[in-house]
């Protein structure tokens, strides 16, 4: 298709470019008016402003050239706002877009699922390790870590459980082969609990400490709902001067609240362990019935939750070997140590501990 | 422990609070009732107990009674047994402790012509029938009922001998060598030399402590009774109960430490509930005592305690004044405790004595923390420590979480698997097979070891899943892997993964897609793509080398080399082991020796100015050898160093029936791009003609 020629120019006074710019503007106003398909549109946009033989390619190109000098400005003027005004009239045809009817034969159902890149899930033991993790390291607590291979001397002797003390009973411990022959504090066994991680902490570093230690443990304990061979702990310590038995009390409650909900409360009741004197257990009002009673906390309407106390000076007199920092009438600190599945089963309403350590995809699935 | 409290409350008839409330009183004082049931009309309440190993002397209705009265400030009245009057011996029946080290006390009184009968309620606070009726507790003879009662109202364990039936006198000693006794369970037992032993002049009665002997037990016909109450030291009851496997009322208790005191009023208890039955005593008690042992437990020197000290530990309470001299007072003599003012030492400190019965408190601490149970835990204040030093995270701890997340978005589930696994998986899997840790208790056989790989148990949780028809697997584990000698163990970080089945699920839309090795490649490299690497490359050695874990196939298995050192192994389960493990399905799996990882800096991600000239593809159709990998081509063009070769990549793998056996086809696909201009035709076809000769020194040919 060939564009309709553009007439040359001969006068270039105002009043004759006005009156070959208007006709210009009235040609272009025509040729858009009857736009009704595509195609159409696309046509008018070759005609008027195609790059190598569009009509406002010509203008420019000739009339501008054959301008004299002073003329030029005004005709600049005139031909940017004819170029605004075509563009204006293809923006209008264009916005119309395609037919309703040629939509509609894109439709899709909308209602199909999504499909979803498949992601994988944190372990809900490892979430809620972090969950509590970083509500400790808000209150200024670092955290650190032992080996789950422990010698008897840190897994007991240092935490105050002599040779031969019934506390080590309630502990069935998972022992390295052939350790028989060793001196009874270097014989290698499973740790039980993360509180040596308290002394090896203690022994690298003076007071004061603020730690979580999070880990593996492992008892030679018999499997059941609630009860694993292998589960994890997270422990507290925190020495300095002037640590206080309330100062755990508030620490504690604080903690349990920013875990379960403002809402919560704990109470503390007098309990033993061998490294803390006062010892205590922590209970919190029942998260499922709020306190009333239900079957979950066997209609008390508390759940106990963890182990805490102040540190035995004793735990102190084995740290004070390496660190004579850690003078008992100089310093004291409290220790704290949970269940993290206990906390996750709750949390997530868990009831087989096996759970955890299956790998089963739907169930780990379900944490996304 | 079953606790009534018509019992408790016969020692304290003022108890101020019903049994609900004294329930929830003890509790929170550290006497925990787990359990109330209550008994019927005027029986009130059974009480089941969980009291902690340190309290002993709470595990009866006395101790129970004197934790009620230190709450409630109530006077408890001592026990009273009031005995008949004695009937002169020729001589005080003899008894010796040879073993002065593990027997502290022993008192013998003789009754003679007793009756042994069935039990009843014989007198005031001696209400057999009642209370062992309510406790659900077996009657079987006024004798052993007797025993039973001061057992159940003191914890003081006392033991009746057949008198008749012993020879000359008592004698606490050790055991002979190969000497033998015939227990009450019936069993013949061989003797230790170093278990304690009651004896008398010929022969051992009974293990002290732990339990009498079957030739002088009291029967039926019994006349004459020998009535044994004593102190024995905790660490030789401890271990004669645990040589012969035994665990009893009586062991639990010395075990634990008993009240020195206790002999005399325990025995007098039997004794009053015997001879309610008929006959008298003969002689007056036998009390013998080791003085080093006494002052030990009952004559401990004072331990002293401050106020400041009390205060200093247990910090501020709900209540504005806090811990006062005054509350300390009165707790400590609640408890038993003498409190003697320290004049000397100046402001609120004492000389504490220490009762009898409650060898677990030897320290200040633990006078505090009697004060703080007894004052209730409920009542101090909620406070907070001052702030101290910054936080520190762990080294790795970004890394782990790095590695955590990328799993994750790659579609990996975490897993948590056993630290445990068989000697056989351990020998399979161990990247240094002779330094394996084996337990010395395991749980089973299948957990004899320590881990040495987490591939075992990654395998585990991949088969349960196909075994319980789950198809779809990807799994990861973050864990310490184990490796040694049974005097050192070394422990690791590493992490394993496992993969079968789809990796994008069949939807209306598209179609589903098999997990293949190289997806698995993909999650290692975006792995090790979050460490700054001087060089990460995969490679495998000639499967005739030995060199390949045996775990993976030959032909499919990938070493991960990071920096010139093995970074860890995977590829597709070898066939064999899958046979042998039953599963059909292709399984991908591998491991990463993370300590290898953690010594690199994390990536710090870096922005670089985007070109915004055109960038220019170029398709080049290649004919290769069999024997020639992709990784030849790839170092073929990174060894052409031309900076606007922006990126290259395969686009297809094909074998084309049209080409020789020993060929295959490889569409590659090659983008130019200039930061500063756009490339003219001339500099195309320079890097075409470069790309053409360095593939081709690779040995590839264009396909024409």
């Amino acid at each position: 298709m060939t564009n309709q020629p553009i007439p040359d120019l001969t006068a270039f006074d105002e009043a004759a470019l006005d009156k070959a710019f208007a006709q210009l503007e009235q040609e272009a106003r025509q040729a858009a008016s009857g736009l009704n398909d595509e195609a159409a549109v696309e046509a008018f946009r070759l005609e008027w402003l195609g790059r190598k033989q569009g009509r406002l390619n010509e203008v420019s190109g000739r009339w501008l050239k054959a301008a004299p000098v002073e003329a030029k400005k005004a005709l600049g003027v005139r031909f940017n706002s004819l170029k605004a005004v075509v563009e204006a009239l293809l923006d209008a045809a264009l916005g119309s877009g395609p037919s309703d009817a040629s939509l509609k034969a894109e439709a899709l159902d909308i209602t199909l699922p999504g499909t979803q890149r498949l992601v994988g899930a944190e372990h809900p033991i490892t979430r809620t390790l972090n969950e509590i993790v970083s509500v400790f390291a808000a209150l200024g607590y670092s955290v650190g870590v032992g080996p789950e291979v422990e010698t008897d001397f840190y897994n007991f002797e240092s935490m105050n459980f002599p040779p031969g003390h019934p506390a080590r009973d309630t502990q069935d411990t998972l022992v390295v082969a052939n350790q028989e022959r060793r001196s009874q504090r270097d014989r290698l066994l499973l740790r039980t609990h993360t509180s040596p991680v308290q002394m090896r902490t203690m022994e690298q570093q003076p007071p004061p400490v603020r730690i979580v230690i999070p880990g593996k443990v492992h008892r030679n304990d018999a499997a059941d709902a609630t009860h694993s061979p292998i589960f994890h702990q997270v422990e507290g310590l925190c020495v300095d001067t002037n640590i206080t038995f309330s100062d755990l009390k508030g620490t504690l409650d604080h903690a349990m609240k920013a875990l379960f909900g403002s809402a919560v409360k704990t109470r503390f009741f007098p309990s033993f362990f061998p490294f803390t004197e006062p010892s205590a257990d922590v209970q919190i009002s029942c998260i499922y019935c709020g306190g009333k009673g239900c079957r979950k906390c066997k209609q008390s309407g508390w759940i106990e939750l963890l182990g805490c106390g102040m540190v035995d000076p004793a735990v102190f007199a084995f740290a004070a070997e390496k660190q004579p920092a850690y003078d008992p009438k100089e310093i004291s600190g409290f220790a704290f140590g949970m269940g993290v599945e206990r906390i996750a089963m709750m949390k997530y309403g868990i009831s087989e501990i096996g759970s955890f350590y299956s790998g089963d995809m739907r169930f780990l699935g379900q944490f996304v | 422990m079953k606790i009534l409290t018509k019992w408790l409350r016969s020692y304290l008839p003022g108890l101020p609070v019903d049994d609900a409330q004294l329930a929830e009183d003890l509790t929170l004082r550290g006497i925990a009732v787990e359990g109330i049931y209550s008994l019927g009309e005027g029986n009130g309440s059974l009480y089941e107990m969980d009291i902690t190993t340190n309290r002993v002397d709470a595990m009866n209705h006395y101790g129970v009674a004197r934790e009620a009265a230190a709450i409630y400030s109530l006077p408890l009245p001592a026990l009273a047994f009031p005995l008949p009057a004695v009937e002169p011996a020729k001589v005080p029946f003899p008894v010796k402790i040879e073993a002065e080290d593990a027997c502290g006390r022993f008192t013998a009184r003789v009754l003679r012509n007793i009756t042994i009968g069935n039990s009843r309620d014989w007198f005031a606070g001696a209400e057999v029938a009642t209370y062992f009726g309510l406790l659900e507790q077996k009657m079987i003879s006024n004798a052993v009922d007797a025993s039973n009662y001061a057992w159940l109202a003191m914890g003081q364990p006392t033991h009746a001998f057949d008198l008749d039936k012993i020879e000359g006198g008592i004698i606490v000693r050790r055991a002979k060598k190969g000497e033998k006794l015939k227990t009450l369970d019936g069993l013949d037992r061989v003797l230790d030399p170093e278990d304690l032993v009651v004896a008398d002049h010929k022969k051992a009665l009974g293990l002290a402590g732990v339990m009498g002997g079957w030739d002088t037990m009291i029967t039926p016909e019994t006349k004459n009774v020998l009535v044994e109450a004593a102190w024995f030291d905790p660490v030789a009851v401890r271990r004669t109960a645990r040589r012969h496997g035994l665990h009893t009322d009586a062991s639990h208790r010395f075990e634990r430490g008993a009240d020195f005191n206790a002999a005399p009023i325990a025995s007098a208890i039997v004794c009053s509930i015997l001879l309610a039955n008929g006959g008298s005593i003969e002689g007056d008690l036998v009390d013998v005592r080791v003085p080093a042992l006494e002052a030990k437990t009952a004559q401990r020197k004072p331990i002293p305690l401050a106020l400041s000290e009390v205060r200093r530990i247990l910090g501020k309470t709900v209540s504005e004044e806090g811990i006062t001299a005054e509350i300390v007072e009165n707790v400590l003599v609640a408890l038993g405790c003498g409190l003697e003012n320290d004049k000397a030492a100046g402001g609120d400190r004492w000389k504490v004595t220490l009762p009898s019965w409650r060898l677990d408190i030897e320290r200040e601490i633990d006078l505090i923390e009697e004060v703080a149970r007894v004052y209730g835990y409920n009542r101090f204040a909620n406070t907070l420590p001052a702030f101290g030093e910054g936080v520190k995270a762990l080294p790795w701890a970004e890394s782990e979480d790095a590695i955590r997340r990328t799993m994750m978005t790659a579609g990996f589930h975490e897993a948590i698997g056993s630290t445990f696994c068989s000697a056989s998986e351990a020998a399979l899997t161990a990247p240094q097979p002779g330094l394996v840790v084996p337990l010395g208790n395991p749980l089973s056989e299948e957990a004899g070891v320590l881990r040495p790989s987490l591939v075992p148990g990654m395998l585990a949780m991949v088969a349960g899943n196909l075994n319980r028809d789950v198809s779809d697997v990807r799994l990861f584990e973050l864990g310490t892997v184990f490796s040694g000698t049974t005097e050192k163990v070394e422990e690791r970080p590493a992490m394993a993964f496992g993969a079968a089945g789809n990796l994008a699920q069949q939807t209306a839309l598209h179609p589903a897609r098999a997990i293949d090795f190289h997806d698995v490649k993909g999650a290692v490299e975006q792995v090790t793509g979050r460490f700054q690497a001087r060089s990460v490359y995969f490679d495998r050695f000639p499967a005739d080398a030995g060199l390949i874990p045996e775990w993976l196939h030959p032909y499919r298995a990938a070493r991960v080399v990071v920096e010139g050192v093995t970074a860890g192994w995977f590829g597709q389960l070898h066939p064999r082991e899958a046979a042998a493990r039953k599963l059909r399905e292709q399984v991908i799996v591998g491991e990463l020796y993370l300590d290898r990882l953690y010594k690199l800096p994390s990536r710090r991600p870096a922005a670089r100015e985007i070109s915004r000239y055109q960038p220019v593809r170029r398709d080049f159709s290649l004919v290769l050898d069999k024997s020639i990998p992709w990784r030849l081509i790839d170092e073929a063009l990174s060894g052409l160093r031309i900076p606007e070769l922006v990126e290259w990549r395969v686009r297809e793998v094909f074998n084309d029936p049209k080409l020789g056996e020993q060929e295959y086809s490889l569409l590659m696909g090659a983008t130019f791009q200039a930061p500063d201009r756009t490339l003219r035709d001339e500099e195309l076809q320079s890097f075409h003609t470069q790309v053409v000769k360095a593939i081709g020194k690779a040995g590839a040919r264009l396909r024409s």
